[in-house]
């Protein structure tokens, strides 16, 4: 039995190195989007482009211009001269925001019940919206004790990444989504490529039996998935400062299990596809919510209860949870026993789909 | 050959739908032969083998294998037995070593044995100039005997090939069927598919599929001395005039042409068989010269489907 498995692994392994596009992908998928994701997106929007109509124009709204651009938050490009040409610009996509100083700013400022000035927010983008709406908290310059205290009422202090970087909350959770993609595809593949070539037809009059296929089958890809694990913590240290604080061996653990399941999952696909093209798409179809409901991306606890329930179907929510908790908070895995139960649900519920759907039998 | 046969099928019937792919076939094929299934393609050949080696599960009608029930007992018979699939179903992106290592490991042998055994067939089917050389590369005969090769490393007692000759150039074929020949002086049992008559000419036994069904069973030779026509071969110069002339002659049974030459099949009671065609030709104005020969395995086909068809024309679907 273990030789069978150990000849099936043997072949594997040999198909794989062959296999340029793929060894390559292995490799390149977790680079491409590390840099990807860790260069490009950023949560901590900075340097929106914005434009002023000061008809005020007397020292106050003027430093109160500035002390906007000191938030760095904004950075103001040529002033319009009236609010229509405002509009045009953002709608031509120049500016994102907008501020507009009223003739009598001076007098409303001292007017707690009216707002002094106005922001105008381009709310077709992400993001800038809510960012913007920090700028609203931006105190008016302090003059002779005339004008509201500026002391804000709470003070904001952001645990585990206290730099607020976006890159920290990312690259673990790249893990994730990088095996998520990978391991699903791989496996979907490997088993529907040897269906549409032919090779299961002959595989399945030999004395192999499928348990043994399939373990042969996947166990080279845990050890792909352990590798593209190191690989991403190793860039994600090297290039963005990513910390490790929990203990390498429970998130090595967490790993393992997740890419357990990943890989039943790409098998279960692999029983439903017939061609490797359907595979893709299936797996595709499976990476999209993965993406954007397993609370990669967006926090889990801001979406609508039936998207929440999705999520709780897709493996990447938990392996989230676990992976945030011990690279980022520290924790150890005994104190994450609910995603890891939830994992370890998902994996046996799907071995069960795919054994009972694989058959050594073409009908 | 001897008593038990290497496999019994009765009433062996597969359905796909609403489509019958095999139907009701009754098979007793002995031990050390070559059992020949003669058909065209989508006559149930392969769908047949299928079900004798496990890979489909008959509708209805039970077979046994070697003495084992199918698909019942269908691992035990898996090492037992050699298959070889209509389609290259090796590794492209393994050479001819990997390949045979890999599959004499599923098969169990130990290391040694896997040495020995690669060492003889690669020997024997010619293969020692192409085993550093990945399957995909490899020609058309060269696939076929390593396929031949891997079929047979763990010495089967029964070899099922599908088809194993429809890729390759007809000199590979003589080569194949010398080591079918071989295969057989040891014992092993073959069932072999082909739609080729040279091919099935040279089985010991031979069924004839047609839509499904065994239309007739035998050595080659009693088929074609049994066949329930009397042919007379016509060769003309204007083949279509000659069949025109023909047409709606009573006696005669069918025409097929065979190259440039018109095969009638005509009614066995007919008295002078070749003197009736020729008159029918004469009075037609046809020059032809009309010979009675004996029947060929073509003829046996095209009398055994009902004197329908020619086995070389496409069949048209049911």
């Amino acid at each position: 039995m273990l030789e069978r498995i150990v000849a099936v692994m043997v072949k594997e392994v040999r198909q794989l190195g062959r296999d340029r596009l793929t060894f390559g992908m292995i490799v390149g998928i977790p680079l491409m989007q590390m840099l990807l994701f860790g260069y490009a997106i950023n949560f901590d929007v900075r340097d929106l482009r914005a434009a002023v109509v000061d008809e005020a124009r007397t020292s106050l709204s003027r430093e109160y211009i500035a002390a906007l651009e000191a938030s760095g938050v904004v950075r103001f490009v040529a002033p319009s001269a009236g609010v229509p040409e405002l509009q045009r610009r953002m709608s031509a996509g120049e500016i994102s925001i907008g501020i507009h100083i009223p003739r009598d700013f001076e007098r409303r400022a001292l007017d707690r019940s009216r707002p002094a000035a106005q922001l105008l927010v381009d709310g077709s983008e992400p993001m800038v919206d809510g960012v913007a709406r920090g700028l609203t908290a931006v105190p008016l310059p302090r003059r002779d004790g005339q004008y509201a205290s500026a002391v804000p009422l709470l003070e904001l202090r952001t645990e585990y990444n206290p730099e607020r970087r976006t890159a920290v909350q990312i690259v673990p959770a790249l893990i994730g989504v990088i095996l998520n993609m990978t391991m699903m595809i791989f496996t979907a593949a490997a088993v529907v490529r040897e269906r549409e070539r032919g090779n299961l037809e002959l595989l399945i009059t030999t004395p192999i039996r499928s348990a043994e296929l399939m373990a042969g089958k996947l166990l080279p890809y845990v050890g792909i998935g352990l590798v593209q694990v190191t690989l991403v913590l190793t860039v994600g240290s090297l290039l963005f400062d990513v910390p490790v604080n929990g203990r390498l061996l429970d998130l090595y653990l967490a790993a393992l299990l997740f890419i357990a399941s990943t890989l039943t999952l790409g098998l279960v696909i692999s029983t439903l596809a017939r061609t490797q093209f359907q595979a893709f798409q299936l797996a595709f179809f499976i990476m999209l919510p993965s993406i954007l409901l397993s609370g990669f991306m967006f926090p889990f606890d801001g979406m609508p209860r039936p998207a929440q329930w999705l999520a709780q179907v897709l493996p990447l929510t938990h392996f989230n949870e676990l992976v945030r908790g011990i690279v980022l908070r520290g924790a150890p895995l005994a104190d994450l026993s609910r995603p890891a139960m939830k994992l370890l649900v998902f994996l046996v519920l799907a071995l069960a789909i795919a054994t009972m759907r694989f058959r050594k039998r073409l009908d | 050959m001897s008593a038990t046969p290497a496999i019994v099928a009765v009433g062996l019937t597969r359905r796909f739908g609403k489509v019958t792919a095999v139907d009701h076939v009754d098979l007793s094929i002995p031990r050390a032969g070559i059992y020949g299934f003669l058909g065209p393609n989508g006559s149930g050949k392969s769908t047949t083998i299928r079900m004798l080696c496990g890979l489909l599960e008959p509708s209805s009608g039970t077979v046994e294998v070697l003495g084992h029930v199918m698909p019942r007992d269908a691992e035990q018979l898996r090492r037992r037995l050699g298959y070889m699939t209509q389609r290259f179903s090796l590794w492209d992106d393994l050479n001819a070593r990997e390949n045979l290592e890999f599959m004499a490991r599923i098969f169990g042998l130990d290391s040694a044995q896997r040495r020995e055994r690669i060492a003889e067939l690669s020997d024997e089917y010619d293969l020692a100039g192409v085993m550093k050389q990945r399957a995909g590369t490899m020609s058309g005969g060269q696939r076929q005997r390593l396929a031949l090769a891997a079929a047979t490393l763990h010495r089967p007692e029964l070899l099922l090939l599908d088809e194993p000759t429809s890729a390759v150039d007809p000199q590979s074929r003589r080569d194949f069927w010398e080591s079918l020949f071989a295969l057989v002086q040891r014992g092993t049992t073959i069932l072999v598919s082909t739609h080729y008559m040279d091919e099935a000419e040279r089985c010991h036994r031979l069924a004839i599929l047609a839509e499904g069904r065994l239309v007739a069973e035998g050595t080659p030779r009693s088929l074609m001395c049994d066949i329930p026509a009397t042919v007379v071969e016509i060769e003309a110069e204007d083949v279509s005039a000659s069949r025109s002339a023909l047409a709606g002659d009573a006696r005669i049974l069918s025409i097929a042409q065979l190259g440039t030459r018109l095969h009638a099949l005509l009614d066995r009671d007919t008295p002078e068989p070749a003197a009736h065609v020729k008159t029918r030709l004469a009075t037609a104005g046809v020059v032809a010269h009309v010979e009675h020969v004996p029947a060929s395995l073509e003829d046996v086909f095209v009398a055994a489907t009902g004197f329908r068809h020619s086995p070389l024309e496409p069949r048209p679907r049911a």
